[in-house]
């Protein structure tokens, strides 16, 4: 596995004042010609959209998927829910988090955890896709 | 070219407070909800299956109590903090889908689609759908040419749901028309019950026969206002779209204590905290005040307890939008009106005498506002923007106050506070 670095984050979209260089005599700071735009999270995950949404992840049966008990999920609720995607889903009132499957023409509801059985949505279930899980935060400092 | 007919969209969110009580809760898709007023007073909003059963609005919810459990309904303390997110939400969409938008309240808004191509139902419904899968609101569109048509095409499109579809487009004389004959005059925008009894003397008794009576006639007997409604509703457009809410005129923060109050220390607590409250309201519209009136008052309502009110008016040495300053003057306001040995409910802040900032002369003698002050409110707004209201606040104002407001059935703040997120499993 490999990463590249991306640089500095800035907090959020909320507006913070800007403190420009000022050195009244002397050197100009040398970085003052190459300030960038900072990268925001909010821009990158799309956050501040009006259809983004942020969930609490509760228990264990996403966890091959990269999902722990505690994790943020970043959902999309304009996103059309299809096979192979993990979704929010309401089946008969209950909120899941799983991943939206198909066998032939039935839907299924998997766990990414061997403990848990599939759930096959059955007729006279009652079964709404709420959202896409587009991305999640996992904390990985313990305590 | 001629000008294009004008095209206006009232969207308006379907029992908008239950609605937002649901999108968290798939379980209550079709339980019948109720949403109380501040302290859980009454209702102020009921799902359709509420409706259904017979739950009127303002009723008190200590009278209904029995009736709300024999046939399941689910009460809910209001929310704001979770309506105002999901509302912030719904104006956004439609922001994005039509080129001007004026957001009337909380939970509706009136767009104009003047000279947009293509079909404006279509628009309409995709407007419908595109609220509802992005927030999981559903709204009613009505189309017409002014915006009291649009407002009873809305009503249309509510009351026949099933028929319509949600959206109404009554632009063809013939649909405006049969429309206006089915409508009670009591329907129209901004024809109240007292208009209402004044119309039926006149023998007007249905929004058509408002829309047929003589103009100058309805100006004479009653107002411009009532003038103008008749002409929007034969389709001459006379009130615009307004963008832009004016600056108000006055700023109030009054609320019902928890509790009652006897002592003058608790109550100062809470003149402090609606002074702070109003004081944001005062530098967001980039205002300033020179008098504030603090009033308090004992229930009014309980034969047994005895009744007192009183209000004071305290003069600020200049116009500030300072909270220190503006909570001090309330503060010995207070201290004038208070008097010892009553039940107080009730405590009110109103900011008056308000102007733009940099529209009063500094006056050579007398005190004028120090820079510094305007720093430390900035600041402190800044602050409070950032980590969540109240986190930075004038030592008068307590953080948990045991006089607060009672939400004892309030659902959680899902979208806006991060130990309250929806949790999945």
């Amino acid at each position: 596995m490999s990463c590249t670095i991306l640089g500095p984050l800035s907090s959020s979209s909320v507006s913070l004042p800007f403190y420009s260089f000022r050195v009244p005599a002397g050197f100009p700071s040398p970085a003052q010609d190459h300030i960038e735009a900072e990268i925001s999270l909010d821009e990158l995950l799309d956050l501040r959209a009006p259809h983004m949404y942020l969930v609490r992840i509760s228990g264990d049966s996403m966890i091959d998927a990269g999902l722990f008990d505690g994790d943020l999920a970043i959902v999309n609720r304009a996103m059309q829910g299809r096979p192979g995607l993990i979704v929010i889903a309401a089946l008969n009132g209950d909120a899941l988090v799983k991943r939206l499957a198909k066998e032939g023409e039935q839907l299924v509801l998997r766990a990414e955890n061997k403990a848990y059985a599939p759930r096959y949505v059955l007729e006279g279930d009652e079964l709404l896709i709420w959202g896409v899980v587009t991305h999640s935060v996992h904390c990985h400092v313990p305590g | 070219m001629s000008q294009a007919e004008s095209a206006i969209a009232l969207v308006d969110c379907n029992s908008f407070y239950a609605s937002c009580e649901r999108v968290f809760r798939p379980d209550l898709l079709r339980t019948p909800i109720v949403v109380l007023s501040n302290n859980d007073g009454c209702v102020i909003a009921r799902s359709a299956e509420a409706k259904v059963l017979g739950i009127k609005m303002g009723e008190p919810y200590f009278q209904i109590r029995q009736k709300l459990r024999q046939h399941g309904i689910l009460a809910f303390s209001s929310n704001y903090a979770l309506y105002g997110d999901m509302s912030q939400r719904v104006m956004t969409i439609l922001e994005g889908m039509a080129p001007v938008l004026e957001v009337y309240s909380i939970d509706e808004a009136f767009a104009d689609l003047t000279g947009m191509p293509g079909s404006l139902e279509a628009l309409g419904r995709e407007m419908r759908a595109r609220v509802l899968r992005c927030t999981g609101i559903p709204v009613g569109v009505g189309i017409a040419q002014t915006k009291t048509l649009a407002k009873l095409a809305n009503r249309a499109a509510k009351q026949w749901q099933r028929q319509t579809g949600g959206v109404v487009d009554i632009r063809q004389p013939a649909k405006r028309d049969k429309l206006l004959r089915a409508m009670d005059v009591s329907e129209v925008w901004g024809i109240g019950r007292q208009m209402t009894a004044h119309l039926a003397d006149m023998n007007i008794r249905t929004a058509w026969e408002l829309a047929q009576s003589d103009a100058w006639t309805l100006r004479s007997k009653f107002s411009v206002v009532v003038e103008k409604t008749a002409r929007e509703l034969r389709g001459t457009p006379c009130l615009a779209l307004e963008e832009q809410v004016p600056p108000r005129q006055e700023i109030c923060c009054s609320r019902m204590f928890g509790k009652r109050l006897h002592e003058l220390a608790p109550i100062r607590e809470a003149v402090a905290t609606y002074a702070a409250r109003a004081c944001e309201k005062l530098r967001t519209q980039h205002s300033l005040c020179k008098k504030v009136r603090v009033s308090i008052r004992t229930g009014m309502f309980n034969p047994d307890e005895p009744k007192f009110a009183k209000g004071i008016i305290c003069e600020l040495p200049y116009p500030t939008d300072d909270t220190r300053l503006i909570t001090k003057a309330a503060a010995e306001g207070l201290e004038l009106i208070y008097r010892a040995g009553f039940a107080f409910s009730k405590a009110e802040i109103l900011l008056l005498d308000l102007r733009q900032r940099g529209e009063f002369t500094d006056d050579l003698f007398v005190a004028t506002p120090p820079e510094a002050a305007e720093r430390v409110m900035g600041v402190m707004d800044a602050i409070n923007a950032r980590w969540g209201r109240g986190t930075m606040h004038p030592a008068g104002v307590p953080a948990q106050p045991d006089w607060g407001m009672r939400r004892e059935m309030m659902s959680p703040s899902y979208t806006t506070r991060i130990e309250q997120l929806w949790r999945v499993t």
